[in-house]
């Protein structure tokens, strides 16, 4: 059989010599799509004072600076930053340039507004870490030249908004302030910088503009302390809260003398009870204050008197001011009640009329406004209309105007946790004849385009139509199950607490839901999603259930706060089940069993390792039962340098019997030396699947792979190596990895990288591993490869014995038999530095594998496991190199066109998914960050498939021409042999 | 071989002129006149003896020659095999399953091959033997090279390489907590 299969997948080799990977453009789109997103928006600022250019310019939580289209919320363009280079602000200097401060306010960029090319960027040195606060006052001028004003990490600077050159810098750190707020009072040359030093003191700078010369230097102390939010009403005054949050302190500063003006918030809002909060709000003469329940906004008087204007209920945000004409300003505020959402938009100076006023039905799986940007525009009638840029709870972003959606962003999938898969439902029977009909004229007409195509008969009409149905298949977009297994639904958890279903076909989203345990409330405060499990995937005996996934997440932050389980079923996109807050979470072990419903039994660990087994079901108990002795689980504490291994013991002993908890009994432990840090720990995937124990080398030599799923790998590097490349000398820093047997804790392998370092990516599948670090000596990365196999199978080369089946090859192993192992492997340079590493996986395992390398640019590269084969010699013999064996390089080649992203960047690139399809030579890869990258992989070529663009036209055609040969040959040939015999 | 049983297709009838008969009154004509018989007989016995002698002698000798015809077949299969290499392609493949399949369509048309020689003198027996051998000594040629070719389940391998994987009995699960 496997000689049948080897001559022809051979000749399958042969008939394709070209063994190019790669795809020609017109290929683009049709098995692949990209999203783009930026995030949950921090800032938006408008740009509209030209006509024509209707864009938004938006800084995000994903470290994400774009402009947008207003029209349709498009991005224009898009940039990026570090994972460690958080924008704190943005802003538009000169009508041209968008300027963003970031990394803690220590570098200040400009980019082009309209293209969004970079001009300049500047450093802003500084060792005190603090506020940032970037300023761009309109009209300080000096040298016609405008200037930025940056508090950052202690100090003042100004920067030239044209070249970015750091004009003056007052350190401001040895005074002990910590700036609150820079302060250009409109047409003047002074700056004011207030803030406080320690708990009471509240001090004024006053600054020269253009030198940067201190002109006036002003404190006063308030006895009982202030907590630290302000907010300016005027240029020369602002509010504060004491430390107590029981009195309102406007402060005024005028020409240097401090004042003092107490009010308790108790005479302004009736229930004192609550703690306020004065909200970052810039709105002159003004200020608003929040309780929990109600939003008081508050006018502050010239004398420094208080008053209070209004008290509204369910204001869920404010807006910032916004001047308009003629030194008027405007704010806008939402309410939000049942589905709807209320924007009001009120004059700065006349509270008593509303400058709009509009109601919005708001998809409730989009939770609770979070922000809101305004911006006016002039209508045909000249007068004032508003837009409003809302964001959601969910991270989406929504344009309103007119009292409708204009657009709306799903952000949210920026910000991806998690990802699993679910089958789409099965077809039903009965499809309408004519639908039958229409669908094979189409299809008649489609393949005569192509067979046009192939025959080059097309005109360019033709190439476009063919392209358009090539791309809009409706095939692939179907919301039912396909005999290849292309078509699945991707469950992905987003950092907002939302659940979307995005269809592999063209990447819309199927459904969302906004989960209740992942959303704030007074039981969670901090709620985070962490991962999500496949919970039941029906297939044999429970066809008419559907299939559902379990969503895992924790309220707080530490590993110690109860976690929260959600059950959602992923046709409907309804939540079936919730659970939580229950016990703390640290660990979550989806096991190999799965009840009569399908089921998956999972076993949870929480902090104190005591084991919770769900579902909470008496026969996922029974077979839970039955299997006990031989669930073993085990814990890395990373920080400790240790890893543990622990056994199930009996149920725990808790205040109330739970017969569902079980104790963990310590096992065995590896305590790594003070000079080995753990750095990375990788396992093989629970769902893969392995084809065969056996690999057959070349001279018919078979070896035995040792395939457990019970191996982990373990990367550690000495502590001072820890820290970014370069802080170290190669003879401080050497890199060690493990292979250990999490069962009974054996190493099985231990290997000395001297003078490497971290970081490590690493993928396990099979018997093998790979793992990417940075060798110091050298300067390069490098990719390691360890393959481990099975030396006690060895000696199975009776060929008798295997043909009557007389072998132990097929019999259960326990990792307490202790097989002995031998490992080989072998070190190669690489190019890139590497974001993520995956593997290509498949339904049965046959298809040779490629690795799926997320490099720094971005993108995937697809490397075939074969350059990182530990056999590879300089020069094979002869049938190493029939067996496939590539002649050994130093480094591995990266060929162009085996970037599976093509011309795509995955911009922020976190994770690679691969999601076996049903057919045999077809793998899904899924790859996010900040945008959404999916493709289909074939490793080997579709060997068990035709090509899409096969021309069955053209095979049809084919075969009638050569039945009609046939015949007329046939009757050609018998009238000659008539006349032959009268001859 | 091939000709030989092309020949045995071909014939449709036969007139046989040797005539063995002695005596006159077996036969329906008499004899003509002047024809003895008797004077004549001895001669043409050892005449015809003679050439029946000669005859087997040429029979046996063509019989011995068609069997040893294989052997040239043999070393020309010998030297294309060579030729062939031993990679897996086309020509090789091609070449193998020839030499596989000549010496068992020739095994399968032992008795017709020999027909034509076939006498009561005639001891076929012997060159029967040796195209036997050398048939069979074409074929183990053959099976030779579909195993140089590495298309026979001779080895471990062939027996092993779809063989799943031994199911575990312990599972272990667990890592760094999540964060």
């Amino acid at each position: 059989m496997a000689m049948a299969i080897r001559v022809f997948l051979l000749l399958l080799f042969l008939s394709y010599s070209n063994l190019a990977f790669s795809l020609y453009e017109d290929q683009v789109g049709l098995m692949d799509w990209h999203q783009q997103y930026i995030g949950k928006v921090k800032h938006a600022v408008f740009h509209t004072q030209k006509a024509g250019r209707k864009r938004v310019v938006v800084s995000t939580e994903e470290n994400v600076v774009a402009s947008l289209d207003l029209r349709r919320g498009e991005i224009f363009w898009r940039h990026v930053l570090g994972t460690n280079d958080a924008i704190d602000e943005i802003d538009i200097a000169l009508g041209k340039y968008v300027i963003t401060l970031s990394s803690e306010g220590s570098s200040l960029r400009a980019w082009n507004l309209p293209d969004g090319q970079m001009v300049w960027e500047s450093f802003l040195p500084g060792s005190n870490p603090s506020k940032s606060l970037l300023s761009v006052p309109t009209n300080l001028k000096v040298d016609k030249d405008s200037l930025i004003l940056i508090y950052s990490n202690g100090c003042l600077h100004a920067v030239s908004s044209i070249d970015g050159e750091i004009l003056w810098r007052k350190d401001l750190a040895t005074e002990g302030i910590e700036v609150q707020q820079l302060i250009h009072p409109l047409g003047s040359d002074v700056i004011y910088a207030v803030g406080f030093v320690g708990l009471s003191q509240f001090d004024v700078y006053q600054f020269n503009a253009k030198n940067g010369e201190l002109l006036k230097y002003n404190s006063a102390v308030f006895p009982t302390g202030f907590s630290r939010e302000i907010s300016l009403v005027s240029t020369d005054t602002l509010v504060a809260l004491d430390a107590s949050r029981s009195i309102l302190v406007s402060i005024s500063f005028r020409d240097g003398d401090i004042g003092f003006h107490q009010t308790h918030v108790s005479d302004l809002v009736q229930d004192s009870s609550v703690m306020a909060v004065i909200l970052p709000f810039k709105l002159t003469g003004m200020f608003a204050l929040k309780t929990n329940s109600i939003m008081v906004f508050i006018k502050v008087t010239d004398e420094g008197k208080l008053e209070v204007l209004d008290k509204i209920d369910h204001v869920k945000t404010v807006s910032d001011a916004l001047p308009f004409s003629e030194g008027q300003q405007a704010f806008a505020l939402v309410q939000q009640g049942g589905s709807k959402i209320h924007l009001t938009v009120k004059l700065g100076h006349d509270w008593s009329s509303d400058l709009l006023k509009e109601s919005i039905e708001m998809d409730s799986q989009r939770g609770l406004a979070h922000k809101v940007f305004i911006n006016n525009y002039i209508r045909t009638d000249r007068s004032h209309g508003f837009r409003a840029l809302i964001v959601m709870e969910d991270h989406s972003l929504l344009l309103i105007q007119q009292g409708e959606i204009v657009w709306n962003r799903e952000d949210g999938l920026a910000s991806v946790l998690d990802v699993t898969t679910s089958e789409l439902p099965v077809e039903k029977d009965g499809v309408s004849v004519a639908k039958v009909e229409h669908n094979l004229f189409e299809w008649l007409k489609g393949h005569m385009l192509k067979l046009k195509g192939t025959l080059m008969l097309a005109s360019p009409d033709d190439v476009a139509a063919i392209q358009r149905i090539r791309l809009k298949s409706s095939e692939k977009s179907k919301m039912t199950r396909d005999h290849n297994g292309f078509r699945k639904l991707l469950i992905v958890l987003t950092k907002a607490g939302k659940v979307f279903a995005l269809h592999t076909g063209d990447g819309r989203v199927v459904w969302s839901l906004l989960l209740h345990s992942l959303r704030k409330s007074e039981a969670c405060e901090y709620p985070t999603g962490l991962y999500v499990y496949q919970w039941q995937v029906p297939h044999h005996h429970a066809m008419d259930e559907n299939p559902s996934v379990l969503v895992v997440g924790r309220c707080g932050l530490s590993p110690n706060s109860p976690g929260v389980l959600s059950i959602v079923d992923t046709y409907t996109g309804k939540e079936l089940n919730s659970l939580g807050p229950v016990h703390s979470i640290v660990q979550v072990i989806p096991l190999p069993f799965t009840d009569s419903t399908e089921q998956r039994l999972h076993l949870l660990i929480d902090a104190d390792w005591h084991a919770h087994l769900y579902p909470r079901t008496p026969e996922a108990i029974g077979i839970f039962q039955h299997e006990f002795a031989n669930i073993y689980c085990y814990s890395v504490k990373a920080d400790k340098g240790i890893i543990k291994g622990h056994v199930l013991g009996k149920n725990c002993f808790l205040e109330v019997a739970d017969e569902y908890c079980f104790e963990t009994k310590d096992l065995w432990s590896i305590v790594f030396p003070e000079s080995e840090k753990i750095i990375a720990t990788v396992t093989r995937k629970l769902n893969e699947v392995v084809h065969t124990q056996a690999k057959v080398i070349a001279d018919q030599e078979v070896m035995y792979k040792y395939i457990s799923k019970n191996l982990l790998f373990v990367a550690t590097v000495t502590p001072k190596a820890i820290g970014a490349i370069g802080f170290v000398t190669p003879e401080e820093s050497w890199l060690v990895v493990y292979l250990i047997d999490t069962v009974t804790g054996r190493i099985l392998y231990r290997m000395t990288h001297h003078g490497s370092q971290g970081p490590v990516h690493a993928v396990f599948s099979e018997n093998w591993v790979v793992y990417h670090y940075f060798n110091l000596r050298a300067h390069r990365y490098e990719l390691s490869v360890i393959e481990i196999y099975d030396q006690s199978r060895a000696d199975n080369k009776d060929v008798w014995k295997l043909i009557l089946g007389n072998h132990n090859l097929t019999s259960p192993i326990s990792s307490y038999s202790r097989p002995e192992v031998i490992t080989k492997s072998q070190s190669y340079f690489f190019t890139h530095s590497v974001k993520a590493i995956a593997v290509t996986s498949t339904a049965k395992g046959i298809t040779s594998q490629q690795l799926l390398i997320g490099t720094i640019g971005d993108q995937v590269l697809a490397l075939d496991k074969r350059f990182l084969d530990p056999r590879r010699s300089i020069n094979p013999t002869q049938a190493e190199r029939e067996e496939g064996i590539i002649p050994l390089t130093d480094s591995l080649p990266i060929i162009p066109q085996s970037y599976v992203t093509h011309g795509l960047r995955v911009e922020g690139l976190r994770g690679i998914v691969t999601i076996p399809a049903k057919l045999e030579s077809t793998t899904l890869v899924f790859t996010y960050g900040v945008d959404l990258f999916f493709t289909r992989l074939a490793p080997s070529r579709t060997y068990d498939s035709l090509t899409e663009d096969f021309s069955y036209a053209l095979l049809l055609i084919t075969i009638v021409a050569l039945i009609v040969a046939i015949f007329v040959t046939w009757v050609l040939s018998e009238r000659k042999e008539l006349q032959d015999k009268w001859r | 071989m091939e000709k030989g049983k092309g020949v045995m297709v071909g014939r449709r009838w036969a007139v046989d002129f040797t005539d063995n008969s002695t005596t006159p009154s077996s036969r329906d004509i008499p004899d003509p006149p002047g024809f003895t018989r008797a004077s004549h007989d001895q001669d043409d016995s050892t005449l015809s003896r003679q050439k029946k002698g000669a005859e087997a002698n040429w029979k046996v000798q063509k019989a011995w020659e068609v069997a040893q015809a294989p052997f040239k077949n043999l070393l020309m299969m010998g030297f294309m095999m060579w030729m062939a290499g031993s990679t897996v392609h086309l020509f090789s493949i091609g070449i193998t399953f020839s030499a596989l399949w000549q010496p068992i369509s020739a095994l399968q048309g032992v008795g017709k091959v020999f027909e034509p020689y076939k006498d009561s003198k005639v001891d076929l027996l012997g060159p029967k033997l040796l195209f036997i051998a050398l048939n069979l000594g074409g074929l183990a040629l053959g099976v030779w090279k579909l195993n140089t070719l590495g298309l026979l389940p001779t080895h471990a391998s062939d027996w092993v390489s779809s063989l799943s994987p031994a199911q575990e009995v312990e599972y272990s699960g667990g890592g760094i907590p999540l964060h």
